[in-house]
């Protein structure tokens, strides 16, 4: 009487078994907004964990059945972890496998969701989104690349999907913005 | 104006959402106006984005299809519309799969990454290396060296990025530009370093000189990033464990000064790496164990979480290095995200005290129902550890496992669960019923095949050996009526075993098993047809043989000698002797429960261990017609740690010969060995037959060699023996830079460590899971029983253990375990000897002053009882 094993045990299994894995820059497995239905906004595997849409869409469901009700931000599902945040009727998420420090995901989806935020003018919801897909697939490919982490930091985020001249908003809000992290980092040099 | 008009259009027609109900065809009609001049950059942009939110949603383009998008998409290349320009860059990643002849955009990519225009270089760069292949790469080269070392951080890390994801492919390429990946690495930039070091190490990693060197460089002089220094930690911790480092190390130190370093990624990434390191003392523990404990009261989920977790796992080697933090972990059983709540509970079920379990327990049981399935099986886990810690609590882990094991999940919670139920009936007697009526009520209603028929195996193994074996046949054989192929056959087996056991129930068995041999499938049919006829005989043999213990050999080991047996016709019939034995499963008899979920499965998956020293050595021609591989040692070392040369030799064991295979490695980097042989000096009758030398052995490349030697015929009784071991060899010098070796050599040789031989290398382990009825089997026709007296062991833990490892067979019926405050307790072992006789051992063991102990073997051959009883004495 043999096992059956199934692809999900099996990297349970590696889980288990490998502690050690090997150094990589490969940290990002999937990046995916969902709307509040659950349904794909927006969705990016960068390698073969989920091969198949029907996998991937089976996969979001799961995901966000677990999550939808809670804003506990993190979670291990499938074996592998999940680090999310919602705004109104958005949910993000940043996937990486269970071995990942949690804390670089947590960069990558905190960078994607700055960027945004800025990008949309804090209007951080699903209709203003899908007016700026293009700024959305823009930023997402500034940030991840192939699985890489390309960049952490908003600011150049939002500076390299550089939106059109006229699109480019420096007013007032992002003034008082500026303003408000220098005076964070002042204090925080205060502190210290 | 255009585009706003559209969307108001849609969204008229489709509620918010503007994508929701595009069509291919039409999205794909529209993409002809890339061909109008001029080009409407809005439009244009609008229609591009369509289309890769199409692919996004897993939309299935065609290649003619999308090659005709495609190519109307490269004429978008004459706007200087920057988002535009960005979009057919994002197209050309999309489609590089999908498309044909991607490659007619490599000119234009190839300008956009050498132009001026710096907000498209970066971006050139990783599409154009998205649809370049080795020869190609070979053309661009020069601009990727330039673009690494560029001085605007987005082109220099897109070189970096896109380098790195070039090496699987063109390694060779890649590697010229170590020098500029180099200068790279020292940028101001936090990104750029980062890439840099990580496309660094995938280039050195195999060269563990070149990856210490570099560590050392970057240690020393410090990063700015914080991936660098995550990396960095994973880089030397990895070092660390291949070279089997001390914790003295300079490694180790750079690790534990990173739990000072201002990031909470380092510090964790940094603490993490010493938890996991092996073989860490609780004083080396405490520094990560401290910042762990800290970040337990961040504000941030994800940190609470990430040390949690880690503090977890910690406290499954070294519960008392985590006690220190328990106030934390109490103030997180309440914590809103439930996974950190079951994490902070399990890890203090494996680090508090027998009174806190019930109310912990009851804790987790309120909302166990709302954690996620991978998070039940680290509650299944914590419970299994916790049985074995605390045998008294079994009772109500009893209870809580069978409420889980009726509530939903999926496979691997309700594996975890029934693993730790057979567990604790294993280790507790006493459960065993209670354990059994939870599985039986649980395969009333089974939908995972894999759990039934696991369970239904052990119900045949444990129900017919309890006080009222009758209860569990109505439970059985309602799968008869009821399950799959799979389940109603290993229902069949189990019931033959309540059968072959309890005489008063074989009527009733008899009269099932003539209704299974209706079943409409075969294997069913074929099962009951066999065992019905070995019952009807009533013999006791018979039953041991065929029905308790079944076959013991190697699956694939049987395969390869019948199907060697079909090409050679003979007279003679086949001879299950011949075929190499099963490696003892370890899962039978397993006693270490804590990953419930790991270790089982690797093992069936790959080829045994023997089976593959069976493929090497038979590729040597010296050692053809050996015969099958009979038995492989472990590995034992020849040499100290840290010696010039490092020795360990495996014994492979054949029918009358023995072959020595010495692994070697040279940690000289100025030397060559070449011609290198072990000699070997029997001390008995041992003849040696012939070397096999290893031609070659450069610094750090293990080689073998190896030595044959035949057993002695005459005296088959001899089967321990002693070598005197000496390493022979011509030595070369060399340039240790670039391993060339001076022209001329001398021999030299250089003193191992004796070898020896016992009668635990004649013998093979095999698992009877029915020890009684195997006794009865080989009968009593060479049974001898001698009694020793063993004065210098102390207790009966110790003597079942040494006669174990003295003897090398199997324990079964789980005898290897005393249980506490006994005087007395018998061991039974099982084993095969060389030439395939059955052995089994009965030991009766006696604590008195010293323990004595009465041996009686039995075997179906009488040379090998008088082996077994001359060793031991």
């Amino acid at each position: 009487w043999g096992f059956v094993v199934t692809r999900h045990v099996m990297r349970q299994l590696t889980t288990c078994c490998l502690p050690q894995q090997e150094p990589s820059l490969y940290t990002v497995k999937a990046v995916l907004i969902l709307d509040n239905d659950g349904e794909r906004l927006y969705a990016k595997y960068y390698d073969d964990t989920y091969p198949t849409v029907k996998e991937q869409k089976a996969f979001e469901k799961n995901i966000f059945n677990k999550t939808h009700r809670t804003d506990s931000e993190i979670a291990l599902l499938e074996g592998l972890t999940v680090v999310y945040k919602s705004n109104i009727d958005l949910y993000f998420y940043v996937i990486g496998s269970s071995h990942e420090n949690e804390l670089m995901l947590m960069s990558v989806l905190n960078c994607l969701f700055d960027s945004l935020s800025q990008m949309l003018r804090k209007n951080v919801e699903k209709r203003a989104l899908l007016e700026n897909m293009e700024g959305l697939f823009l930023a997402v490919d500034e940030i991840v690349d192939g699985g890489v982490i390309l960049e952490s930091d908003p600011q150049q985020v939002v500076h390299r999907v550089a939106l059109r001249g006229d699109d480019v908003p420096l007013t007032e809000q992002t003034v008082t913005q500026v303003l408000q992290s220098a005076k964070e980092q002042i204090k925080w040099s205060l502190l210290r | 104006m255009i585009k706003k008009f559209d969307k108001k259009d849609e969204e008229s027609g489709s509620g918010s959402n503007p994508f929701q109900h595009l069509e291919k065809s039409a999205v794909l009609q529209e993409a002809r106006i890339f061909n109008e001049t001029p080009i409407n950059p809005r439009r244009c942009l609008h229609i591009l984005t369509k289309i890769i939110y199409l692919l996004n949603q897993g939309e299935h383009f065609g290649t003619t299809e999308a090659t005709e998008a495609f190519f109307a998409m490269t004429r978008l290349f004459q706007s200087n519309d920057q988002t535009l320009r960005r979009m057919c860059y994002l197209t050309i990643k999309e489609m590089a799969n999908i498309s044909e002849d991607v490659i007619i955009v490599t000119s234009s990519l190839t300008k956009d990454m050498t132009g001026k225009e710096d907000v498209y270089r970066g971006p050139a760069i990783r599409a154009l290396c998205r649809i370049t292949d080795t020869t190609m790469l070979q053309a661009i080269e020069r601009y990727m060296k330039q673009a690494i070392v560029d001085k605007v951080p987005s082109v220099s890390s897109s070189a970096l990025v896109s380098s790195l994801h070039m090496v699987k492919m063109s390694y060779d390429v890649v590697k010229r530009w170590v020098n500029e990946a180099q200068e790279a690495a020292s940028s101001d930039n936090i990104m750029v370093q980062y890439h840099a070091l990580g496309l660094l190490y995938h280039l050195r990693k195999n060269d563990r000189l070149a990856v210490s060197k570099m560590l050392n460089k970057f240690t020393k002089s410090g990063l700015k990033s914080p991936f660098a220094y995550c990396m960095l930690i994973r880089i030397a911790s990895r070092l660390l464990e291949e070279t089997e480092g001390g914790h003295d190390s300079p490694l180790f130190d750079f690790i534990e000064s990173c739990l000072r370093n201002k990031h909470e990624m380092v510090v964790y990434e940094a603490a993490s790496a010493i938890v996991h390191m092996p073989n860490c003392t609780a004083r080396e523990l405490a520094p990560a164990v401290s910042v762990l404990q800290l970040f337990c009261s961040s504000p941030k989920a994800a940190l609470r979480y990430a040390a949690v977790r880690t503090l977890n796992k910690v406290a499954m080697k070294h519960p008392s290095a985590v006690t220190a933090c328990n106030l934390d972990l109490e103030n997180l059983i309440t914590d809103s995200n439930r996974s950190i709540a079951t994490l902070a509970i399990t890890t203090l079920l494996k680090t508090g005290s027998e009174s806190s379990v019930d109310r912990l327990m009851k804790q987790i049981s309120s909302f166990v129902s709302e954690i996620s399935d991978e998070f039940k099986v680290v509650v299944v886990q914590a419970i299994s550890a916790l049985c074995q810690k605390y045998p008294r609590k079994h009772s109500v882990m009893m209870n809580f496992l069978s409420n889980m094991l009726r509530d939903d999940g999926g496979f691997e919670y309700k594996r975890a669960i029934v693993d730790c139920i057979i567990g604790i009936i294993e280790e507790n007697p006493e459960s065993k019923e209670t354990g059994l009526a939870h599985l039986c009520e649980f395969i009333e209603d089974c939908e995972h095949t894999v759990l039934a028929t696991k369970i239904l195996h052990l119900l045949g193994r444990e129900g017919p050996r309890t006080p009222s074996p009758s209860k569990y046949i109505r439970f059985i054989f309602n799968r008869v009526v009821l399950e799959s192929e799979a389940v109603r056959a290993a229902a069949v087996s189990a019931l033959a075993k309540f059968g072959a056991q309890n005489d008063d129930l074989l009527p009733s068995v008899l009269v099932l098993m003539q209704r299974c041999m209706m079943d409409s499938d075969d294997e069913v049919r074929d099962r009951a047809t066999f065992y019905m006829n070995v019952l009807q005989q009533k013999q006791k043999a018979l039953n041991a043989a065929y029905i308790f213990n079944g076959l013991s050999v190697s699956i694939p080991g049987l395969e390869k000698s019948l199907h060697q047996y079909t090409l050679e016709p003979s007279e003679k019939p086949f001879d299950m002797k011949t075929v190499p034995l099963a490696t003892t499963p370890i899962t039978e008899q397993k006693t270490e429960m804590a990953p419930v979920a790991s270790s089982k499965l690797p093992e069936k998956l790959a080829p045994s261990r023997q089976d593959i020293y069976q493929e090497q050595l038979a590729a040597i021609p010296e050692f053809q017609g050996l015969g099958p591989l009979f038995k492989s040692s472990e590995p034992v070392q020849l040499t100290e740690a840290e010696t010039e040369y490092v020795v360990r030799c495996i014994k492979h064991t054949f029918a009358n010969h023995m072959v020595f295979q010495f692994d070697c490695t040279n940690t000289l980097n100025d030397q060559l060995l070449q011609k290198v042989v072990v000699q070997m000096e029997p001390s008995e009758a041992y003849e040696v037959v012939q070397y096999v030398p290893a031609a070659s052995l450069p610094y750090s490349q293990p080689g073998s060699c190896y030595c044959l030697v035949r057993l002695p015929e005459d005296d088959p009784t001899a089967v321990s023996c002693t070598f005197s071991c000496t390493m022979k060899y011509l030595v070369r010098d060399c340039d240790p830079n670039t391993g060339e070796p001076d022209d001329d050599g001398y021999d030299d040789e250089y003193v191992l460590e004796d070898l020896e031989v016992t009668v635990a290398d004649h013998i093979q382990k095999v698992l009877k899971p029915n020890f009684a009825a195997a006794w009865e089997e080989v009968g009593d026709e060479f049974e001898k029983e001698e009694t020793f007296a063993l004065s210098s062991v102390r207790t009966l833990d110790e003597a079942v253990g040494n006669i174990i490892s003295f003897l090398g067979m199997q324990p079964c019926e789980r005898s290897d375990k005393v249980p506490e405050n006994k005087n007395s307790h018998v061991l039974f072992l099982a084993g095969v000897f060389r030439g395939g006789h059955d052995v089994l051992v009965r030991s009766r063991l006696a604590l008195a002053d010293g323990v004595t102990m009465q041996v009686t073997v039995r075997s179906g051959e009488e040379t090998v009882v008088d082996v077994i009883l001359a060793s031991v004495g």
